[in-house]
């Protein structure tokens, strides 16, 4: 498997070569032009940024007044500050008033790891979750981010997608297909499956791989789309596999596995189930990777709670 | 239009405010009245938009950020065409797209609004695409002096005068009321006029009752080349109602039947005094 790059960059890239054939392509920065590697962007196409200030208020609603003349506006910020501070901006005059405004969480989950909770976003599943009209996408590698831009380019509906800033292994093949609303299918085992988000994806994989070692026949998903939600395949992995195991860098509420537990409860359907997440305490601090460590985001971790699991 | 028929527009846009807002029994009266006229002027004076050219790119923006005076920009968007006057009947009623702020479900409304602080910002957006469009159309927002003291709003009145967006105003409904008390006791926003300054901002100060002088000063922006434009309108809270006028349980009081009588006979007198006058 190839060690990509950070979807942060990935991001940026597309952004940049979209924006060459298409000036509708604005990009909008709260002084975090840096943070979104997007400093090339901003010497080749200076008349595509606005730039306005430590303001994430003002950047969403610029954004929409922006949006609103028919620009392809892509908002970039922490997603911390991105979906905290402007969260009204984002529930009235993106999603509400219906302007198609990219809303680009950066260094979104615990990306900032050991910069603390002021700087980790393990909320903004939930809170956008609930708010109406908004499409939500969590990359886990650069062919999902990639395709992510570039399908939000040209949706012409309000999009959320966030991601990390950690070089990304490259999880899925040139025929892979991005579909908005459609999970990916990386393993296809029947034991447990371990249906994942953004970039706890792939340490969900690395755990099936070592289960598959025991044998465990293990399914992986990719569930890049949190909105609209890929039902079926939920539903069919259900059916098919002896247990779920859900994995996200978000808060344990509100997230990736209560959405599947709703959806699999309201189908009648249990089976042995588990959500791993953020728990609802004070935040491990440390990196990315040492958080993910702490709460058992990780192959080590991932494989213990599928064999335990299995055992039910 | 003659001062009269613009005269005679703001009473009989008073008369319908009222009308509606007793039938909904729910309203922001008190607001409604006092921004009324400056609506007006800017319909039906100043700014290109109209049923016929609401999707045009060129057209005008008018975004209240005041949303709760929607039964004033209601009965305008009315009078202009947008939509027949006979579906504010169903004004806050259930399934109605007639409810107590803007939405882009009515025809003529630009953006939803309702929470404070956020017209600016989105004006700010589209007054910069216009400049980045070499676009001639003017972007419009109605503010409430209450509402000022959302922080949103200087951070659009920083980012408004850094790109020098002239072809931005803001009109400040300075009626010295909110839903607590005078905005002076709330949490002062005075001195308005220099605080705009310090942002870069170009101010100019008007009686917001005062149909010419309302009319002379939107037409004369930019008041400095490469400077937004803000505009604050003096105007009392329920203008045009003796029982009303200044009064803050009118913020969202609904008149009883007795007072809406006595609403409609005062709102008559003033026109027969126009007639006179003429």
């Amino acid at each position: 498997m190839n060690l990509g790059i950070p979807n942060l960059v990935a991001f940026a890239e597309t952004l940049e070569a979209l924006a060459e054939n298409d000036h509708k392509i604005v990009a909008v920065t709260s002084d975090s032009r840096g943070s979104g590697k997007l400093v090339a962007f901003v010497k080749k196409y200076p008349d595509q940024i606005v730039e306005v200030g430590i303001a994430e208020q003002n950047l969403v609603g610029m954004a929409t007044g922006l949006a609103s003349t028919g620009k392809k506006v892509f908002a970039v910020s922490p997603s911390c500050f991105l979906t905290a501070r402007s969260l009204e901006q984002i529930k009235n005059d993106v999603c509400y008033s219906d302007n198609p405004v990219n809303l680009i969480g950066i260094s979104a989950g615990v990306s900032y790891g050991a910069l603390g909770t002021t700087h980790h976003s393990l909320h903004d599943l939930a809170v956008l979750r609930a708010i109406n009209n908004l499409n939500i996408i969590v990359p886990a590698d650069n062919f999902e981010t990639r395709n992510a831009i570039k399908l939000a380019a040209n949706l012409e509906e309000p999009v959320f997608i966030r991601f990390g800033k950690r070089a990304m292994y490259d999880l899925h093949s040139e025929s892979s297909k991005f579909e908005l609303g459609k999970g990916i299918k990386i393993k296809n085992g029947k034991d447990v499956a371990f249906i994942a988000t953004g970039e706890t994806v792939y340490p969900a994989l690395q755990a099936a791989e070592l289960l598959e070692k025991e044998g465990i026949g293990c399914r992986v998903i990719s569930m890049h789309s949190i909105k609209p939600f890929d039902e079926v395949l939920l539903l069919e992995t259900a059916q098919n596999c002896g247990a779920i195991i859900t994995v996200e860098e978000h808060s344990v509420n509100g997230g990736l596995g209560e959405l599947c537990a709703g959806l699999l409860m309201q189908q009648g359907i249990a089976l042995p189930f588990k959500i791993v997440g953020i728990p609802d305490e004070y935040t491990a601090t440390g990196s990315q990777l040492e958080i993910f460590q702490h709460y058992g985001i990780s192959p080590e971790g991932l494989f213990k709670m599928g064999k335990e699991i299995v055992k039910k | 239009m003659s001062n009269l028929a613009i005269q005679k527009k703001s009473v009989a846009y008073r008369k319908k405010i009222l009308t509606y807002i007793k039938k909904a029994k729910a309203g922001h009266t008190g607001g409604s009245l006092s921004c009324i006229d400056i609506l007006n002027v800017l319909y039906n004076e100043v700014m290109n938009v109209s049923p016929d050219n609401f999707h045009d790119p060129d057209r005008d923006r008018y975004i209240q950020s005041k949303g709760h005076s929607v039964e004033a920009l209601f009965v305008v968007l009315a009078d202009k065409g947008f939509f027949p006057e006979s579906d504010l009947e169903t004004l806050c009623q259930y399934q109605s797209h007639y409810v107590g702020h803007p939405t882009r479900k009515v025809n003529g409304v630009e953006q939803n609004t309702g929470a404070l602080g956020h017209g600016l910002p989105i004006c700010a957006g589209v007054a910069l695409a216009g400049k980045m469009d070499k676009k001639d159309y003017k972007v419009y927002t109605l503010l409430g002096d209450g509402e000022l003291a959302e922080g949103s709003n200087w951070e659009a009145a920083m980012v408004a005068a850094h790109y020098k967006l002239d072809n931005l105003t803001a009109i400040v409904d300075r009626n010295t009321l909110q839903i607590t008390d005078r905005t002076r006791n709330v949490c002062n926003s005075e001195p308005l006029a220099e605080k705009f300054q310090a942002f870069g901002w170009a101010v100019k100060e008007v009686d917001g009752h005062n149909f010419g002088e309302l009319k002379d000063t939107f037409l004369s922006a930019p008041f400095e080349k490469g400077k937004p434009n803000l505009v604050i309108a003096n105007t009392t809270k329920g203008k045009g109602i003796s029982f009303m006028e200044d009064v803050l349980k009118w913020h969202h009081g609904v008149p009883s039947d007795e007072e809406f009588e006595q609403c409609m006979q005062e709102l008559e007198q003033f026109t027969n005094t126009f007639e006179t006058v003429q």
